[in-house]
């Protein structure tokens, strides 16, 4: 029978749509395939809207209006999603998915999809104005005042202290433009005591990476993963984390691959797999090995690549076959020997596979050593430099990469060029100020080759007693510029740390959770910064792909640029001239004071101009505009532009794109793949490490090199010394010859060494060198597993014990073996024997502050929970979507949360996502932010309950193995 | 003509609520409506949980159209099904027929508790004018009209929603299908737009041998 009332085949006309509104030509197949932004077999369309097509077809319906189309980034995560801003009179009314990107084709997550919110002003919880603590209340001043109240207090407490009392928490949220400006700022300002999110996401990924082979990045793409035969994810739950890689996965999969994740958790990324792999939390060195030792015990490693371009591959192997049996593997990591034979042989007969982690392995005490484990697998099976292998490691925030490659780490300047007085004359050179005032600014010449603290660690660079850190002051101001500290653990702690300080300032687009956690009656200010779609800049993608974002709108309420701000303290300190020296000022009236703005390309030509060793020098703003403008023209499987203004580059000049923008090099899109010629973006492993170890070589084998080199064996790095000898100094022009003179090709400021190598050459100018599967600067030379401090299991920390203890680690004591042996002796296995671990969610980023300030969001994800097993909640009495208190294994610290009773996580394990702040053990703070600027959801933080613990190598701090207990609530 | 249709692939569906929050922000529905969720079944049950992104279907027999009392609603020419808010009134009886439970009903309106109905309109307004200020308040963005596909689907981030044309959707989904050797059900799809002519299951074909699944 039919349903539908016969009455109505005669429908009113008054409701009968006019065809006319919806042309059916429109909707024919070829414009289907157009809007949906198919892929058939993984090929771009040829035919793509063309930029800034839409906007016309919107001014077409209301002629009145000025609309433009901006094409922006989204800036919730390190995939790089671009998107169309329609804005219509200055507001920013619609935005439209790029089908051109070769990156996302127009896909978006919930947070990709709902970023238009950063424009709307109504019921808008951003931070408007400056605002000052005053008895308890934040109370608006303006920003002059601010300038001068906050430049005032940090310039009287350098003087009275010295300039490393104060702490500067930089952002990955910045662009490289503002991140670079923050390093270069900080260091004028006098410290090296500035960080910023990279050291708790994916430190441990850049040393053990860059240690391994030489450049601490992913070494392909997420396009690159659709060319993948078996791909494995351990530690990364990429579905809710980077949902838009899924589609280049699922791509694969459809044409064959195969996909293993290995989790604690059956999380959503699990769902899509063919083999899922519960581990037990910690224990990723265990599992990878116990892989490694049915590759090795089947002869299934690539034993010519093993040969030509890995050093000490032997040693690990010896390791591996004695300490990694199954019986071992499978009382560490719970993995019968089955099911790990079956791994390996997926992963050794599927060529290329590849191995994707994220922070599921970066955040442990050890995660310098597992990472590296996940680097011995694909070398062991020759998977790097390989189109569909490599390691695929997915960053976190839209900027993290480009943050770490040239932002403020405490470590190094911009480009990894580390602190030693050569680096900073580099620097000096390039800002054009002078190396003897650069270095007054610090308390002394030892202070500024000297690492500061990590961001992990501020807290104790506060609460330590003062004869044990290693500078000569305590902590006694911090500034958050775009930080969320609910994403730092110990957060209990952390709160202490905060009310003890002199003065707080945190600029932000929100008033973040450092607003409200501290019970301060004053000294704490909020200024307020724009949003990344309220300036212009670049950001790096997590497979290294520049795009440079269009100003979106201006910025809103009295909100600024973090880089006019930046600009306008050193104006404050007496820098404002030597910061800006090279750049193209521009000046304006807002907010009742004068400003002045450093232009974001000129500080991009900056960067271009000094940035070599890691190729950020290529990518001049004029290339970068080029690319977004025509993103059609490039393949979405091999980011290739084929034909059009940029052909033959890689879309967004992966880096490394070496030399000058005007040698023409096309980015790397696959790192050390010795099939390319290397002006193509092909490559080798970097010669870093010395060119011999113990008398054996560590460059590469005769006949290993990138195509078309001249030097068909390993060789050192180029410097003018090497160019004699080969004798093809004569290729550098007179004045070339002046310039570069003693130089090598990362200080060159020519780039005529990396051009003469590269471009008449083919060869690479970090040299030619085999990969460590051996890292004998790291603490284990060959990756060991250690329980965590917190472990559940006491029988294994007999067996897998941790580090000493470390005296003094950038700059503070570091306790490994002191807090592990204690956690024995007074059972706390036992009286909180829950693994509690931490990760995302797809609704929310980061600390959260911005994603559960914009409703569309927030409405999906309404209170912080935690995942645990059925057999656990019906032990304790709990039931589902019931309250709990969870109860840090420190003793101090509780959290009030909902259950979810689930199968997601297996007994003994939960989880809580880390994304929540607002609530303090179990007490709503909605009254203590500042008016109407409380995000919509607020809840318990999860790192309230976390725990001490941190990297062995970059003080990255364990969050994803810990204890707890979880009990029913009671007020 | 285009027949227009939603196709939800669950061997793609992540549950990343991007049609969600697509759906939320062109045409700013209110906290409370939810035009458009997804949906998990088999939660936590490895190797079973599969997602699936769930709205008005715009069924080919239409549900509620057959029980409105007041007859509000109307389908286009494309085969949307739409109603007009000025004669519904809220009685929520198309909300008890619905196999999707796709209408909504937010809790300020004029009439009775229930106000005025609300669900997906495959992104093509109401009976006012095309893209004119009324339709937009009162129904949200015509992208139809403007010759763009539904939101949602155009914004998945895995391309497992699909909209459009039918004979389209199922040519791809016949190709995914085809290639990957699996997944042949098309969740909802019998329920909305009847079974496929000749056989009780949906267009889409069986799983070839694996083998043959390499493009």
């Amino acid at each position: 029978m039919m349903l539908t009332k016969t009455s109505s085949g005669a429908a009113p006309s008054r409701l009968r749509r006019t065809s006319s509104g919806a042309p059916a030509g429109t909707l024919d197949r070829r414009t289907f395939l157009k809007r949906s932004g198919m892929v058939a077999g993984g090929a771009a369309f040829a035919s793509q809207l063309p930029y800034n097509v839409m906007g016309k077809a919107e001014a077409a319906a209301d002629a009145a209006a000025k609309v433009e189309v901006k094409r922006t980034v989204c800036t919730h995560c390190s995939v790089g999603c671009a998107i169309d801003a329609i804005v219509e009179n200055g507001v920013w009314v619609r935005q439209e998915p790029v089908f051109d990107s070769p990156i996302n084709l127009g896909a978006h997550c919930a947070k990709g999809a709902s970023v238009r919110e950063h424009g709307m002003t109504h019921d808008s919880r951003r931070l408007r104005t400056p605002m000052k603590l005053v008895n308890g209340k934040y109370q608006k001043i303006s920003w002059e005042q601010a300038i001068n109240e906050v430049g005032d207090k940090l310039l009287a407490i350098r003087k009275e202290s010295n300039p490393d009392s104060v702490f500067w928490v930089g952002s990955s949220k910045h662009n490289n433009e503002q991140a670079y400006l923050m390093r270069k700022f900080v260091s004028f300002f006098g410290t090296n005591n500035c960080d910023h999110q990279a050291r708790i996401c994916h430190s441990t990924t850049v040393a053990g990476v860059a240690n391994t082979w030489g450049y601490g990045a992913m070494t392909n793409s997420y396009n690159d993963m659709s060319n993948t035969k078996c791909a494995l994810y351990i530690g990364s739950n990429a579905a809710e984390a980077h949902p838009v890689s899924m589609l280049h996965m699922l791509h694969a999969k459809e044409t064959g691959a195969k996909m293993i994740v290995v989790d604690p958790r059956y999380t959503r990324t699990a769902a899509k797999a063919d083999e899922y792999v519960r581990i037990r939390s910690g224990t990723d060195i265990p599992f990878l090995f116990g892989v490694l030792y049915h590759i090795f015990k089947n002869g299934w490693e690539d034993k010519q690549y093993i040969n030509d371009r890995v050093y000490g591959m032997e040693k690990v192997k010896e390791d591996v076959l004695a300490k990694w049996t199954p019986d071992k593997v499978e009382e560490a990591c719970g993995v019968p020997e089955a099911q790990m034979l079956k791994v390996a042989e997926m992963m050794a007969k599927s060529k290329p596979a590849t191995l994707v982690w994220c922070m599921g392995q970066t955040q442990h005490t050890i995660g310098n050593a597992m990472v590296r484990a996940s680097c011995i697998v694909q070398l062991a099976l020759g998977n790097i430099g390989v189109s569909g292998g490599g390691a695929n490691i997915f960053r976190g925030h839209d900027n993290v990469q480009g943050a770490t490659d040239v932002g403020p780490n405490p470590d190094s300047l911009p480009g990894y060029y580390g602190i030693a007085t050569g680096s900073w004359k580099h620097f000096c050179n390039a800002w054009g100020v002078d190396y003897e005032w650069l270095k007054k600014q610090f308390v002394s010449q030892a202070m500024m080759e000297k690492p500061g603290m990590t961001v992990s660690r501020w807290i104790d660079g506060v609460m330590e007693k003062n004869d044990t850190i290693d500078q000569e002051n305590n902590l006694r101001a911090i500034v958050f510029w775009g930080h969320a500290p609910n994403s730092q653990s110990r957060g209990f702690e952390l709160k202490q740390a905060m009310e003890k300080l002199d003065l707080m300032v945190i600029i932000d687009p929100y008033p973040t959770a450092s607003a409200v956690i501290p019970d301060r009656k004053d000294g704490v200010y909020l200024l307020p910064a724009c949003t990344q779609f309220e300036t212009s800049g670049s950001a790096t993608a997590s497979n290294r792909s520049l795009q440079w974002r269009e100003k979106v709108i201006e910025p809103l309420f009295e909100s600024m640029p973090d880089h006019t701000i930046m600009q306008a303290f050193a104006e404050k300190f007496g820098f404002g001239t030597e910061l800006s020296k090279n750049y193209k000022m521009i000046s304006f009236e807002r907010n009742g004071r004068k400003w002045n703005e450093p232009e974001p390309e000129s500080i991009l030509r900056e960067i271009n101009k000094s940035v070599w060793t890691i190729g950020y020098t290529g990518q001049s703003p004029e290339r970068l505009k080029l690319h977004m403008k025509h993103m059609n023209t490039f393949d979405v499987k091999t980011l290739k532009a084929n034909g059009g203004p940029c052909d033959g580059d890689y879309f967004g000049l992966p880096w490394p794109c070496y030399g000058t923008p005007e040698m023409k090099h096309p980015g790397s899109p696959n790192l050390y793949d010795t099939s390319k010629h290397v002006m193509d973006g092909g490559g080798n492993f970097r010669a870093n490490f010395g060119v011999e170890r113990d008398g054996v070589s560590l460059l590469a084998e005769d006949g290993s090199h990138s195509l078309g080199a001249d030097i068909t064996t390993g060789y050192p790095e180029f410097d003018h010394v090497l160019l004699k000898k080969l004798g093809w100094w004569s290729e550098l022009s007179e004045d070339e010859q002046k310039k570069a003179e003693g130089k090598n090709w990362k200080t060159d400021p020519t780039g005529a060494i990396i051009r003469v190598a590269m471009k008449n050459h083919g060869c690479h100018p970090f040299g030619n060198a085999k990969a460590r599967a051996m890292v004998w600067n790291f603490p284990d030379g060959v990756p060991q597993h250690r329980e965590p401090l917190y472990s559940p299991r006491p029988d294994m920390v007999a067996k897998y014990p941790t580090h000493d203890d470390k005296k003094a680690f950038w700059r503070l004591p570091t306790l490994f073996k002191t807090v592990q042996d204690a956690n024995t002796k007074n059972e706390i296995a036992k009286k909180y024997p829950l693994v509690l671990t931490s990760g995302r969610l797809v609704e929310y980023e980061g600390g959260g502050e911005e994603t559960r300030s914009n409703p569309w969001l927030a409405e999906l994800q309404q209170e912080n929970f935690i995942e645990i097993n059925t057999k656990d909640a019906n032990a304790r009495g709990i039931r589902n979507n019931e309250y709990v208190w969870v109860q840090s294994a420190t003793g101090m610290g509780k959290i009030k949360v909902k259950a979810l009773v689930t199968e997601r996580v297996a007994p003994g394990t939960t989880f809580i996502p880390f994304h929540f702040s607002g609530w303090w053990q179990g007490k709503d703070l909605v009254g203590k932010y500042p008016d109407g600027a409380a995000p919509f959801v607020r809840g318990e933080s999860v790192n309230t309950a976390t725990t001490y613990g941190y990297d062995s190598v970059t003080m990255m701090q364990e969050t994803k193995t810990t204890l707890c207990q979880v009990e029913r609530y009671s007020a | 003509m285009a027949r227009m249709k939603f196709l939800c692939d669950a061997e793609r569906c992540i549950e990343c609520n991007g049609c969600v929050t697509a759906c939320k922000s062109e045409h700013e529905v209110p906290w409370g409506v939810n035009r458009r969720r997804v949906v998990t079944i088999n939660d936590g049950v490895i190797g079973a949980e599969k997602s699936i992104s769930v709205a008005c279907m715009h069924c080919s027999d239409a549900p509620c159209m057959a029980v409105c009392p007041v007859d509000c609603f109307y389908k286009t020419e494309q085969g949307v099904v739409l109603h007009d808010k000025d004669l519904c009134i809220g009685c929520g009886y198309c909300f008890y027929a619905c196999p999707f439970g796709a209408p909504q009903f937010p809790q300020a309106g004029a009439f009775s508790m229930r106000g005025k109905m609300d669900k997906c309109t495959f992104c093509a307004g109401g009976p006012e004018k095309d893209n004119s200020v009324e339709e937009r308040t009162r129904y949200g963005r015509n992208r139809l009209a403007e010759g763009k596909l539904p939101a949602c689907a155009e914004m998945c981030s895995t391309k497992a929603l699909l909209a459009g044309d039918a004979d389209v959707l199922s040519d791809i989904y016949r190709e995914r299908v085809t290639r990957r050797g699996k997944g042949a059900d098309m969740w909802g799809w019998a329920t909305a737009y009847g079974p496929a002519p000749g056989g009780p299951k949906p267009a889409a074909p069986t799983a070839p041998a694996a083998g043959g699944t390499k493009s």
